[in-house]
């Protein structure tokens, strides 16, 4: 009865209300009393950094976790979603980030499979696609050919048969997560037109993107979450792009690191500049490097033994532009220098042979070797460098692995044990350790504090300046601003897949960052050239 | 002590080495003079003599395919690339009597070495091709190397002109039936293939890239190992040993059969490396286990012939040893017993039995 607090003033009362809703995981509080309520009529943006909650809150709505307190109201009545096929039977329709359709069946079979219309035993194939044509026709606008295969078409298309797949279970509630991740401007304006028509049908829309252009174009209202927190529902016109971006990223009080980290920077560069040391010793340059659909062209220098950090939301093009840099993916154009001199990265081992290293994003999939011991793992750059036949001898490998482990304090009883046996924060220090003993100049460090605890990411974040002091050149990407800020020489910003900015200095704040975020273009005002 | 024997039953041969040391027993009992070996005509014979001889076949195949298997893939054409080798060398040395005033002489097409080289040749060029497709254009490798397990049968029968060639050419015999110091000369080529890739799986960094790609090509490729490069070799190599397999079955048997020399050779290697401890799922392989295997394989192949089990039920016989054995070596299943044990303990302790 105390519940429409927050509601005061609206037209239409909410479908469906999650009131306090909490979620624990082992060891984690992925949701913490969070409230959330959708109106019919209305586009909802759920924003948040990445483990915010807001796929744990979508899993929740949608029956795939069960909340551990807390509850759910559709039409003012308690409900509770055991399963996605309930939530369905409830009218919830959810669309996922990869569309997870049937790319080689028909359009009719994917908009209706689980639902044919059967003559008998037999589908009614006739039935069928002219079901599939009509709801395509009415509910989207989209003439289709239901009989061909849905991976004929383009991925806007198949984005659109996954929506109309969910329309079609008369649905009431449409949860979009990232829609538009994969989809280029056009195509998004595409899917735009189609929500603002479902959403004048009365249908209630829930949107998740990462895209902050796109969430001011499109939503009406905004709930932002952080840290599996509650921080708040606004009116999108009401609630600027700055103040959106603070609340997602937050005020966290620096911790003990970051602050040692910054005092060293200051009094380090106040020394280099006393010094007269060259501060512009440009070590790789990248001229246009970008690839269709990937990265759109950007210019990007790194110096000699600083640190610079790659600032962004996530999917604005950081992670992209390490990949482009050290060969992961091939660039489509775009040259990148050496020391002035044009070099051909076509593998991650041409960028290795220039002293880059590159510790990914996802540890898991992209960087640990599962099956092998932790010394292997540590050795295995190392030796692909050194090429096949000259093997590292087993003596050596030992020693550089025992060393290592004990530099970075890398917690294991030895260096034979399975990787995988590792915590979070130590395998982190594994790759961290396989980049070091290759002798690296420059290290790409993709999120390295990602999913770790805080003691280890203060160590991480020291160890970057420790490095720096040695002269090697830190590529440092993550999405917690604080600590681009406390660790970097110098930021340049991404956004929507682009380059939008580059501030060094003093200018290295949260806030300014920010602002350069929700700006958008700026000319390249700050760009040094 | 629990902790000694658990070390021991996790050792990588332990099991196939059980099995075979099973089989070897079973035999006692029923073959007769199944230990015997005799010094005969300058060589050793006996039925364990000649289950390590035929046991090359398989076991050539399975040290390259280990390697396949450990970078993640699967090699299926190997049976049709044993056929093909055959042939191929088969019909190159040819070899027709002429009759040279009173005497009878052979002459062969090509000289035996060119005909030998040829064959291994065209069986690397083919292992190349399903390794191009594997690492260059990302085909599943079951799919892949199925494109030559079908067509390979083909060429093979292309080259043969459909007939079983026989070959006259009594120095080809030596390499499958010859013996060295009494012992057959096969053996003494799988043992140098063996010898030769261990050492260099394991004296190189080899071995460590190929279980880093089967583990995770990804990170092995960010790691900056040129992982479709040995993606390739391996697949190039795997076929290589096919052929030589496949010299080794046609002067065994002195002819080439392009339709079925090397029928199944493919799925009992496939078989000789899971015995021998090697994941499908790619990772840490077992040179050695997969010798193992195929001789273990061997053994029972030969055991069902010599017990006198009747034609038409010794495939069924062998499918319910294979299917124990895999049993014996799946971790899972042993631990559902250990599990069941002591449930069963647990069990009887609670009702106070």
């Amino acid at each position: 009865m105390v519940v429409q607090q927050e509601s005061k003033g609206k037209v239409s009362p909410p479908i469906l209300e999650m009131k306090d809703i909490s979620k624990y995981f082992p060891g984690v509080r992925a949701l913490s009393r969070v409230n959330f309520s959708l109106r019919p009529g209305e586009i909802h943006a759920l924003m948040g950094q990445n483990g915010a909650g807001k796929s744990t809150l979508i899993k929740i709505m949608t029956g795939v976790y069960h909340p551990d307190g807390g509850s759910i109201w559709l039409d003012g009545a308690k409900i509770t979603v055991e399963s996605p096929e309930h939530a369905e039977s409830l009218g919830i329709a959810t669309v996922y980030q990869e569309v997870n359709l049937c790319p080689n069946l028909s359009v009719a079979e994917n908009v209706l499979l689980g639902r044919e219309p059967r003559k008998g035993p037999n589908i009614d194939w006739k039935k069928m696609y002219a079901t599939a044509r009509q709801i395509l026709q009415e509910k989207l606008e989209l003439t289709l050919d239901p009989t061909a295969p849905l991976g004929s078409y383009s991925l806007a298309i198949q984005q659109m048969v996954a929506i109309a797949r969910a329309l079609c279970i008369q649905s009431r509630i449409l949860i979009l997560d990232e829609p538009t991740s994969s989809l280029d401007d056009t195509e998004v304006a595409r899917l735009f037109v189609i929500l603002r028509k479902l959403k004048q049908e009365g249908l209630a829309i829930l949107f998740v993107t990462h895209f902050l252009d796109q969430v001011y174009e499109i939503s009406d209202v905004i709930t932002v979450l952080r840290n599996g927190e509650y921080i708040g529902t606004l009116p999108t016109k009401d609630l600027p792009k700055i103040e959106l971006i603070s609340m997602m990223v937050g005020k966290d009080p620096l911790d003990l690191a970051a602050t040692m980290a910054r005092g060293g920077k200051k009094e380090e560069s106040s020394a280099a500049a006393s010094a007269g040391v060259l501060p512009e010793q440009e070590f790789v340059r990248a001229e246009n490097l970008g690839k269709e659909g990937y990265l759109k062209p950007i210019n990007l220098a790194i110096q000699k033994g600083e640190v610079l950090g790659l600032a962004g939301l996530l999917g604005s093009g950081r992670t992209e532009t390490a990949k482009l840099l050290f060969g992961a993916e091939r660039a489509g154009e775009g040259t990148i220098f050496y020391q002035d001199e044009p070099v051909t990265i076509q593998h991650p081992l041409d960028a290795m042979m220039i002293g880059m290293g590159f510790c990914p994003e996802d540890r898991k999939t992209e960087g640990l070797v599962a099956d092998l011991s932790i010394r292997e793992n540590i050795i295995l750059a190392l030796q692909a460098k050194r090429g096949v036949f000259r093997y590292l001898p087993r003596k050596t490998q030992e020693v550089l692995a025992e060393e290592l482990i004990k530099e970075l304090g890398i917690k294991t009883p030895d260096a034979e044990r399975p990787v995988r046996s590792l915590s979070g924060g130590n395998q982190q220090k594994v790759l961290l350790a396989r980049w070091l003993a290759t002798d690296p100049q420059i290290l790409i460090l993709d999120e390295p504090t990602r999913g770790i605890d805080v003691a280890a990411k203060s160590e991480i974040l020291q160890r970057i300046l420790d490095l720096k002091k040695r002269g090697i050149s830190i590529v440092f990407i993550s999405s917690e601003l604080e600590e681009v800020v406390a660790v970097s020489d110098r930021v340049a910003v991404f956004r929507d897949k682009k380059k939008i900015g580059e501030i060094r200095g003093a200018q290295i704040q949260e806030h300014t960052i920010m602002r350069l975020i929700a700006q958008g273009e700026t000319e390249h005002a700050t760009e040094t050239s | 002590m629990p902790q000694k024997h658990r070390r021991l039953t996790e050792a990588a041969l332990f099991w196939p080495l059980c099995v075979l040391v099973l089989l070897i027993v079973v035999n006692i009992f029923l073959t007769r003079g199944f230990l015997t070996i005799e010094w005969k005509d300058g060589r050793f014979s006996g039925i364990i003599v000649d289950i390590l001889n035929r046991s090359t076949y398989i076991g050539i195949i399975s040290v390259g395919l280990t390697l396949v298997i450990a970078t993640g893939g699967i090699d299926i054409s190997v049976g049709s690339v044993v056929a093909i080798s055959g042939a191929m060398a088969a019909y190159l040395i040819g070899g027709e009597l002429i009759l040279q005033g009173s005497e009878q002489i052979l002459v062969t097409r090509t000289p035996m070495g060119v005909a030998i080289v040829m064959a291994l040749l065209v069986s690397t060029v083919i292992g190349l091709w399903n390794g191009f497709l594997v690492s260059r254009l990302r085909i599943q490798p079951i799919v892949a190397t199925l494109v030559l397990m079908v067509a390979g049968r083909g060429i093979a029968q292309l080259i043969t002109n459909g007939q079983i060639i026989t070959i006259y050419y009594k120095p080809y015999y030596f390499i499958g039936n010859g013996t060295l110091l009494g012992i057959p000369f096969s053996l003494y080529i799988l043992a140098f293939v063996l010898g030769v890739v261990v050492l260099v799986t394991r004296k190189t960094a080899l071995g460590l890239f190929i279980e880093a790609i089967g583990s995770n090509r990804t990170a092995s490729r960010y790691s900056g190992i040129r992982e479709e490069r040995i993606l390739l070799w391996s697949y190039a190599f795997c076929s290589f040993c096919a052929g030589v397999s496949g010299l080794l079955v046609s002067s065994n048997v002195k002819s080439a059969d392009g339709n079925n020399a090397g029928d199944l050779f493919d799925l009992d290697a496939i078989l000789a490396v899971v015995i021998g401890g090697t994941s499908l799922n790619g990772g840490k392989f077992n040179l050695a286990g997969s010798v193992l295997g195929a001789i273990i394989i061997q053994t029972l192949t030969t055991t069902i012939y010599s017990i006198g089990v009747p034609p038409q039920v010794n495939l069924v016989i062998k499918s319910v040893v294979v299917f124990l054995v895999s049993m014996i070596q799946s971790e899972n299943f042993r631990s559902l017993f250990r599990g069941g044990s002591r449930r069963l303990v647990q069990l009887t302790t609670r009702s106070g039995i």
